[in-house]
């Protein structure tokens, strides 16, 4: 279970202050898809960065498990992320210089593991989604979906409770869009909880729950099932 | 995988600031290694030379005036012969030869000469109060030349350059190069001194010095002929070089206080100038290569760190912490300075030994010391060096460097 109590986040500009998050109050159960939708600068990343334990806020708490993350260290925290929350990331961040086997490993290696268990734990991941053909090839010899997938792979490789998705469709076509978001589905379905932050409105209605965002404020939850949609959440 | 693969192939990834990194630290190493490499067999044929010019202290008595260094022991005054039992019984390092001297004048023939009684090295190691503590019972290292055992240099010989001669019978005698010329004298022949006949044993190489108007006897049938009972007009010393620059000569004038204690002082000045200078020029590479070296690798690792913002951002995404940030910049640091070190100790050598004799005129060997010292010093220019960069990757916001653009 991950809360986020009475969140506000400014930034400090040259001139002015600028709000990223607006007293946001919010519940995600384990196993839920939600989906952050809203205009650039909205606040979605921040929102994303705040619950993966990444950008401390300025006001309010996050909770995980019942444990407050700001609470803790920023090496726990980065131990935390490690075990429980897994990021994908619009631009994939695929470590440039290591080949799509060795950017799978890197999760593992931060988690201790034996190299021989890392290359057999890298090679499944990669295998489930499609690249066991393409392990010792680096990013740059990839194409932008493949690239997409190695870093879904990378996101999986310490089986996260919580996956924190920025824009993961973002740079990519229709189809392989299409392929990352059911990959997305599946994990969901798995029982992981999804955190998607999207633009695109036919994803956005995949996910269990939409939550809308405008100059960090939440304006409205969606919920897909018969449930009614309503207007809320910002104090 | 490992960490040490991750820094392994990302050190590869930028090879032109990598190589412009390595060639700075490479190069600043491979300078002081060549010139400390130099230096000290410079300084080791220095040494030699000067052992080579024979004895550079002198025990005069206390009111002896000094005019020539060569015939400083013709005064009318003399000193106990018991200073030499005080000096060889002494701890003090650096005394290599002891030569104690007593010197009368002498006429053969109408004509004057100097009759001086040397002691020769058998009858300090016949004494058994001079054995156990004394000079004879210290390994003889500085700047002594070592006599291949089975190609023993003739005693003439080795009184001119050592001031030391093995043996000398009581009736023995060895004659000057001038002495010899003008009284034509041979050797084997017999010599008339102060009423006794000495055998002429060998006649001395020119030296140019007064040395080619003296005859040499034995320091004790000397003093019996003259009367004096057991004193002396002088001691030569051959002393240590290095022992010397450390107040060799103070030790002794404190040990001798009755006594007066010269040095052949231009010729240890020289030594210790060119030491100086060597280990000023020394110095200033080292300074240098701490600077430009330093602050080559601190400016490579600051631009890496930028270049790598988004990475170490994905990599605190993915759980790492700040120590193992640190750890991956400061291995990469430790392998530069490494290969750098151990590069710079290879070149540095190469430099020495091939442009050693050529530059300097000695021979020049690897010392392996110097592998230890250059590798040493490049890790730490490294590791410091790169230290605040590391530190400024490990703290990095990634928040921040994820949400650039």
């Amino acid at each position: 279970m991950l809360r986020m109590e009475v969140v506000t986040k400014t930034y400090d500009g040259r001139s002015r202050t600028v709000m990223g998050l607006r007293s946001v109050t919010l519940d995600i159960p384990k196993g839920d898809f939600l989906c952050v939708v809203g205009p650039s600068g909205c606040g979605k990343s921040t929102l994303l960065l705040i619950l993966g334990g990444m950008l401390s806020p300025t006001e309010g708490q996050v909770l995980l498990d019942g444990q407050s993350l700001y609470a803790l260290s920023s090496d726990k925290r980065a131990s935390l992320r490690g075990k429980k929350i897994g990021f994908l990331f619009q631009t994939f961040n695929l470590v440039p210089y290591l080949s799509a086997l060795e950017n799978v490993q890197i999760p593992l290696v931060l988690a201790g593991l034996s190299d021989r268990s890392q290359k057999e734990r890298a090679l499944t991941l990669l295998q489930q989604v499609g690249l066991g053909d393409r392990l010792d090839h680096k990013p740059s010899e990839l194409s932008v979906g493949q690239q997409q997938r190695v870093a879904l792979a990378r996101m999986l490789a310490n089986s996260p409770e919580i996956v924190l998705a920025d824009e993961p469709t973002g740079n990519l076509d229709p189809d392989t869009s299409e392929q990352i978001v059911e990959l997305l589905e599946e994990i969901n379905h798995e029982g992981r909880t999804v955190v998607m932050v999207t633009h695109d409105p036919r994803f956005a209605v995949r996910a269990k729950r939409t939550l809308r965002l405008r100059t960090g404020s939440v304006v409205s939850e969606e919920h897909k099932s018969p449930a009614p949609s309503k207007r809320c959440c910002s104090h | 995988m490992h960490l040490r693969t991750i820094v392994w192939r990302e050190l590869f990834e930028r090879k032109n600031q990598l190589a412009t990194s390595f060639l700075a630290i490479l190069v600043g190493i491979a300078a002081i290694v060549s010139i400390k490499n130099v230096t000290f067999y410079s300084e080791k044929a220095v040494a030699k030379e000067l052992d080579a010019l024979g004895a550079n202290i002198l025990i005069l008595p206390k009111s002896a005036s000094l005019q020539d260094y060569y015939s400083a022991d013709l005064q009318d005054e003399e000193f106990p012969e018991e200073y030499v039992a005080r000096l060889s019984s002494s701890d003090m390092q650096g005394l290599d030869n002891l030569s104690p001297k007593l010197s009368v004048p002498a006429e053969i023939e109408g004509r004057r000469f100097t009759l001086t009684g040397i002691l020769p090295k058998s009858e300090f190691q016949a004494k058994a109060a001079w054995q156990g503590a004394g000079i004879f019972s210290r390994p003889q290292g500085c700047g002594v030349v070592a006599t291949p055992t089975g190609n023993v240099p003739p005693a003439q010989e080795t009184l001119v350059r050592r001031r030391v001669i093995d043996t000398l019978g009581s009736t023995d005698a060895l004659v000057g190069a001038d002495v010899a010329a003008v009284l034509s004298l041979k050797e084997g022949q017999t010599i008339k001194l102060l009423g006794k006949p000495f055998n002429i044993i060998a006649l001395l190489p020119q030296t140019g010095t007064i040395d080619d108007s003296r005859i040499f006897v034995h320091l004790h049938a000397l003093q019996e002929l003259t009367g004096k009972g057991a004193v002396l007009s002088a001691i030569e010393i051959v002393g240590c070089c290095s022992q010397i620059s450390k107040g060799l000569v103070q030790k002794i004038n404190r040990l001798l206080p009755d006594a007066k204690v010269v040095t052949v002082t231009q010729v240890v000045d020289t030594q210790i100038r060119t030491n100086r200078t060597m280990s000023r020029l020394s110095l200033i590479f080292v300074a240098i290569i701490v600077l430009v070296g330093g602050a080559s690798i601190a400016n490579y690792m600051y631009a890496n760190v930028f270049e790598r913002r988004r990475e170490i951002g994905t990599l605190m995404a993915l759980g790492a912490g700040t120590s193992f940030i640190l750890r991956m910049f400061l291995l990469k640091a430790l392998l530069l300075g490494l290969a750098g070190g151990l590069g710079g100790y290879a070149l540095g050598t190469v430099l020495a030994v091939t442009l050693g004799p050529r530059l300097a005129g000695i021979p020049v060997l690897p010392m392996w010391s110097l592998a230890v010292w250059g590798t040493g010093l490049s890790l730490a220019i490294a590791l410091v060096a790169s230290y605040f960069p590391a530190r400024r990757a490990a703290h990095l916001d990634p928040s921040a460097v994820l949400q650039e653009v």
